[in-house]
């Protein structure tokens, strides 16, 4: 297998008001793969998800990060995400007034704008929507909504992953998408992710708990602690961590 | 203290106008007018045009616009121009029955008073005064009190012509009727007219307003409004604002809704100088339902005051106000929101909200939201807010791959949405979306005509 | 409203005043009336110097050229301002300052109302200023302060010992020019308190005034000074009560407060003044001004007041954020109930950059009360990341009395962000029921609700005063629905 690379970062660092969240994350992400980030709370987690997609209430204090070889690092958000980035938000945020159509028509014609392909045409696009949400079993009716506005916790993360399948990233970020899902809706949107999963594109799946990797299976499982990756290994450290908790990654790590 | 002084030669010199063309007045117009005319006048001695020093006129000048130079006159005036040649209202699906006023007076290309299917009748006020004195008498000047607001009395001392609607007992129409208020004038102009709207029992009306101006010049607009909703009557009442920057506009209307009656009183405004938009409802009628409306977008200089007055005299009625702005450049607007819940009247639920969104330094808001509550079994809100657009929001939007500025125009498109939502003529809605998205994008800045039809006017 | 509940309504209105007993004193006073002469001499009763008769002087004459404010939503009749006595001392001793110089029948009235003066039996860290009538009768603890540092004595006490610190900051607030109030007290204030917290103190114990009205027909006219310095820390609290009497009578206080950098003062007050009898006849007019200025960066000024008592409530304790990063507070519970009114509330003036406040207020009407807040939020155009958050509830009982709220709003800079929300309901039904099929009978599920809705604002009073405004509230609401 080729092992094209997608993602890298090295010595990465970033804080909030002041206060340093990551300390130094190294890692390399290559395309087909998918790996798991676990740590307690407060590790720094979702930090370094909205530091990959550029969200600028943190400060990157060092390091560096590139995306098929491009430095990230200074890039505005929305090109990250044209340039084939996808977070999905472990707190959707609710526009009211939006459409879902709008919304998803707007960014899918400045996506294509900046690879310089056409507009999508009306009749495609609502095609695209009606296949997309097949493949996810999303309702319907969810389209004449507005984006995320009364949805339900499960509703709102099936939401992310059906623009996910919509947008095609290269790289898709998942934050936390199994907090506040029941096991039903856990399987569903792990369905919907595992249907997404193409060789030529990877994901970076952020979980507190193994249960999601019963139903994701990632190729590597990288612990974060304290902003840093203290362990990296194969799908099986998620069960040692299950087993042992995160207290034994910290003792093992103060050792 | 000069200022003072000011209004009261303002003051004098509306009286003067008047005692200088009373008999004019009187003989160009029917009875219903001319008997209300010497106590609006005595009233208007008494309170003049309304300043700074009273509290429902905190945020806005009104002496001065009045004190700029405008040519003032009774008669109608004589249009050089073909209006129907300048105008037509370009919404492609909109099925209207067109009343056109020109500078405050009925515009005869159509019959002074037209009988529609249903029994429906539209046209001129003035005529409607010759033609059906004793429904007249029944409403004219019944909602509007001329003994609380100087513009009012002045309005009624000079009454003469505007539109006239009366939809009989059980009629109901779907075709909406449009008033187009159009100003047109070689000169500069004050311009007042008076409108009557009569729902009676059971009947529907939609009912379109759209202020434009067709020519440069200033003009000041001192209008009111009387509007009557029936038992169970139905009405819904769209007001379109775009007129150019030179501009000024005071419209006062008050909606007196009886019985299990609904009305949705909204306003759009796009473009205008300095505005005031007055409107006081009045729920009289057990289960009555009422919402009033307003989304405002303003640049450069300009001002927009609204105020409005939902008094609940009887129990169980419902009233909903909400009203969005978003300011650019230097603008300035004011919103004040009463609700008065009097002591009988129980069961009463009232909302209202005021939200504002200041894209510049410059600009400027502010808002009073009032509850003034005298009954217990109720459920009353008001919030306000004043700020910006939502930085958690703009970077959703962005980490869809959408730019900045596409962001922010979505987000504020979004802000007005709900508002636009509620105007139930698709078509006009459908055609107001779009203008607010073109303003949004700064590309109907330029324009001092309507922008419903043809650009080629200015 | 169903009848069975009639005769719990009648409770309540027919509730007793506790603290309605008359002290018999002798009373030195003057004369009714107000001119220059009366002004004069009152000021040399009080032994003060030249200067602060002549500030007396000024604020009368401008005094005079000013209308009566009729913007608030009351009803007040015409007061006579020749018909009030403007001094009136309980006649014993000189005041010395000392305990045992202390009148027995003012330690009997001060004990009654739960405020010992004697050092020994006070509640432990407090320090009491107490003040009948137009005098101070006694300052507890005003020695063991000074030894930090911390002056706290009676504002006439401290017109002659601390000229320098009174030239300066009094009316540097609250100007006699303010409103009408400001000047007529600022022309006749008889005494009030003190306090001067320096740089890098925090004050050891909660400081407190405490006011009573005693004899007839006399206005009562404090003024309140506190300045604390770099970095300083004071919590104040003030008390107010009257006897029940047929007429009317007259508060009109001014209290100031000036915040250096770093600096933070919590004003506490619970107002129980005497509210008027059931048909509305007697009761205090409350006419106070309060402001205080964040001058210094990251200063803060925190108002809290739980209103219970007066015939007429008229006040606006306001916040002048000037230093950046400074913080203003306003947390307020206002019942009225009979024929009491209030018309309160607060104004944060953001000048500063970075600036916070928050308000809260709680109104509560029962009985033929009417109950309106009222309040200005100013960002001014230079105030970058001003931030405002207000809510104002109110509650109903019963359906005779009214809630009005009158918000002012005024954004002049586009970073601000200013949230007002407000709502108006009666006593949820279901609430009280649910409280009922607990076993709990309505009258004390009524004082549970009404305090839990109070709650956010009792809990920002310290300790020993929150539970008294707690019963406070129970008292002057029990069985009061709707």
């Amino acid at each position: 297998m080729l092992n094209i690379r997608m993602l890298s970062i090295r010595n990465l660092k970033a804080a909030i008001n002041g206060m340093e969240i990551l300390k130094g994350i190294n890692l390399e992400v290559n395309e087909g793969e998918v790996h798991a980030i676990m740590g307690p709370n407060g590790s720094g987690k979702s930090t370094l998800a909205a530091v990959l997609a550029g969200r600028d209430i943190f400060t990157v204090t060092g390091g560096e990060i590139f995306f098929d070889g491009k430095p990230l690092l200074g890039m505005a958000p929305e090109i990250r995400a044209r340039s084939g980035i996808f977070l999905g938000f472990q707190y959707p945020v609710e526009i009211p007034g939006v459409s879902m159509v709008n919304f998803m028509r707007t960014a899918i014609n400045e996506q294509r704008k900046y690879r310089e392909l056409p507009e999508m045409s009306a009749s495609d696009f609502l095609k695209l929507m009606r296949d997309k949400k097949a493949l996810m079993e999303i309702d319907s009716a969810l389209a004449s909504r507005s984006v995320n506005e009364g949805f339900s916790g499960g509703e709102k993360k099936r939401n992310e992953i059906f623009q996910m399948a919509m947008l095609e990233p290269r790289l898709a970020i998942l934050d936390e998408t199994d907090s506040g899902l029941d096991i039903d809706a856990l399987k569903t949107v792990a369905i919907g992710v595992n249907r997404l999963r193409r060789p030529d594109n990877a994901m970076i799946v952020i979980t507190h708990y193994q249960r999601l990797l019963d139903y994701i299976v990632p190729d590597f499982v990288h612990v974060l602690s304290a902003g840093r990756i203290v362990r990296s290994g194969d799908k099986t450290l998620a069960y040692e961590l299950e087993e042992k908790g995160y207290d034994w990654i910290k003792e093992e790590n103060q050792e | 203290m000069e200022a003072v002084s000011d209004k009261h030669i303002l003051d004098n010199q509306l009286t003067d106008w008047y005692f200088d063309n009373r008999d004019q007045l009187i003989s160009s117009s029917s009875s219903v007018f001319n008997s209300l005319r010497p106590a609006a006048m005595e009233s208007f001695r008494k309170l003049g045009i309304p300043d700074r020093s009273l509290e429902n006129y905190k945020s806005t000048d009104i002496p001065k616009v009045f004190l700029s130079p405008l040519n003032r006159y009774i008669g109608q005036r004589k249009i050089l121009f073909a209006v129907e040649d300048l105008f037509h209202c370009d919404i492609p699906e909109l099925d209207t029955e067109l009343i056109l006023l020109v500078n405050g007076w009925f515009y005869e290309n159509r019959p002074k008073l037209q009988v529609l299917p249903g029994g429906m009748i539209i046209g001129s006020m003035s005529e409607a005064a010759k033609q059906y004195p004793d429904l007249l008498k029944q409403h004219y000047s019944k909602y509007a009190d001329y003994e609380k607001d100087g513009l009012v009395a002045l309005n009624t001392a000079f009454a003469q012509d505007g539109t006239f609607i009366f939809v009989p007992r059980g009629a109901g129409n779907d075709r909406a009727i449009q008033i187009v208020n159009v100003l047109l004038s070689p000169e500069d102009l004050f311009v007042q007219h008076r409108n009557l709207v009569i729902v009676e029992d059971n009947a529907t009306a939609k009912v379109v307003v759209c202020d434009h101006s067709l020519s440069a010049h200033h003009f000041l607009t001192n209008s009111v409004t009387e509007i009557y909703v029936g038992p169970n009557a139905h009405l819904d009442y769209f007001k379109l604002q775009n007129e150019n920057n030179n501009s000024n506009q005071i419209s006062t209307s008050f909606v007196h809704q009886e019985r299990s009656s609904d009305a949705v009183f909204n306003t759009i405004t796009l473009h205008g100088g300095l505005i005031r938009n007055n409107v006081f409802t009045r729920l009289n009628g057990e289960g009555a339902s009422n919402q009033t409306l307003g989304l405002f977008l303003m640049d450069k200089t300009q001002h927009v005051d609204s105020y409005t007055f939902v008094d609940h005299a009887v129990p169980n009625c419902t009233s909903r106000q909400s009203f969005k702005g978003i300011l650019d450049d230097q603008a300035t607007g004011a919103f004040t929101g009463r609700i008065l819940v009097r002591p009988q009247a129980q069961k009463t639920q009232a909302y209202q909200v005021n939200n504002n969104i200041l894209l510049t330094n410059d600009a400027r808001m502010s808002t009073k939201p009032q509850l003034e509550i005298y009954a217990d079994d109720v459920k009353c809100s008001h919030g306000a807010t004043v700020g910006q657009l939502d930085q958690n929001a703009i970077f959703y939007l962005q980490s869809r791959g959408i730019s900045i500025r596409e962001a922010r125009l979505l987000l504020m498109y979004a802000f007005g949405h709900e508002i636009l939502s509620k105007i139930t003529v698709d078509p006009l809605r459908e055609r107001l979306a779009d203008l607010v998205d073109k303003r949004l994008r700064g590309e109907l800045t330029r324009c001092n005509s309507c922008p419903l039809h043809c650009q080629e006017t200015c | 409203m169903n009848g069975d509940q009639d005769p719990i309504i009648n409770q309540v209105t027919q509730r007793e005043y506790k603290y309605g007993f008359i002290t018999v004193l002798d009373n030195d006073a003057l004369p009714k009336g107000l001119n220059e002469d009366i002004i004069c001499q009152l000021s040399a009763k009080k032994d003060e110097p030249e200067w602060m008769l002549e500030i007396r002087l000024k604020a009368f004459r401008y005094w005079l050229t000013m209308k009566l404010p009729e913007w608030a939503h009351l009803k007040i009749p015409v007061i006579d301002y020749q018909d009030i006595i403007y001094y009136s001392a309980p006649k014993s001793k000189k005041p010395t300052g000392r305990f045992e110089d202390v009148d027995p029948e003012l330690l009997k009235t001060f004990d009654k109302l739960g405020i010992p003066l004697d050092e020994q039996k006070h509640l432990s860290g407090f320090a009491v200023d107490a003040v009948m009538d137009s005098i101070s009768v006694k300052t507890t603890f005003k020695e063991s302060l000074a030894d930090v540092g911390i002056i706290f004595s009676s504002f006439s006490d401290a017109v002659r010992e601390h000229p320098d610190l009174i030239r300066k900051y009094m009316g540097s607030v609250v100007p006699y020019r303010d409103n009408f109030y400001a000047a007529l007290n600022s022309a006749v204030f008889s005494d009030g308190s003190f306090v001067f917290i320096p740089k890098g103190v925090r004050c050891p114990m909660e400081l407190s005034t405490y006011f009573r009205i005693n004899a007839a027909n006399t206005g009562q006219f404090e003024r309140t000074l506190i300045v604390a310095e770099e970095g300083a820390y004071v919590s104040y609290l003030e008390g107010c009560t009257a006897p029940k009497r047929d007429k009317n009578q007259l508060h009109a206080a001014i209290v100031e407060i000036v915040a250096h950098t770093d600096a933070e003062v919590k004003y506490s007050t619970v107002q129980n003044w005497y509210p008027g009898d059931k048909n509305g006849k007697g009761g205090i007019y409350n006419f106070v001004t309060k402001r205080g200025i964040c001058l210094g960066d990251r200063s803060k000024i925190s108002w809290t007041q739980v209103e219970t008592g007066s015939a007429v409530t008229w006040k606006y304790p306001s916040c002048i954020l000037r230093g950046d990063s400074s913080v203003g507070e306003f947390y307020s519970v206002a019942v009225t109930n009979n024929h009491q009114q209030a018309d309160t509330g607060t104004k944060m003036i953001h000048i500063g950059k970075n600036t916070h406040s928050t308000i809260v207020s709680k109104g509560i009407s029962a009985g033929k009360g009417q109950n309106s807040y009222r309040g200005l939020v100013r960002v001014s155009k230079n105030a970058e990341n001003a931030r405002n958050y207000s809510q104002c509830d109110s509650l109903l009982l019963g359906d005779q009395c009214g809630a009005h709220t009158f918000p002012y709003i005024e954004v002049d800079n586009q970073s601000a962000i200013v949230e007002h929300e407000a709502t108006t309901s009666k006593i949820g039904e279901d609430q009280i029921f649910y409280c009922n099929q607990r076993g709990i009978d309505t009258e004390t599920a009524i004082g549970l609700i009404v305090n839990g809705y109070a709650r956010e604002v009792l809990n920002k009073l310290p300790m020993e005063f929150a539970v008294e405004a707690q019963k406070l509230l129970q008292i002057s609401l029990e069985g009061s629905i709707g």
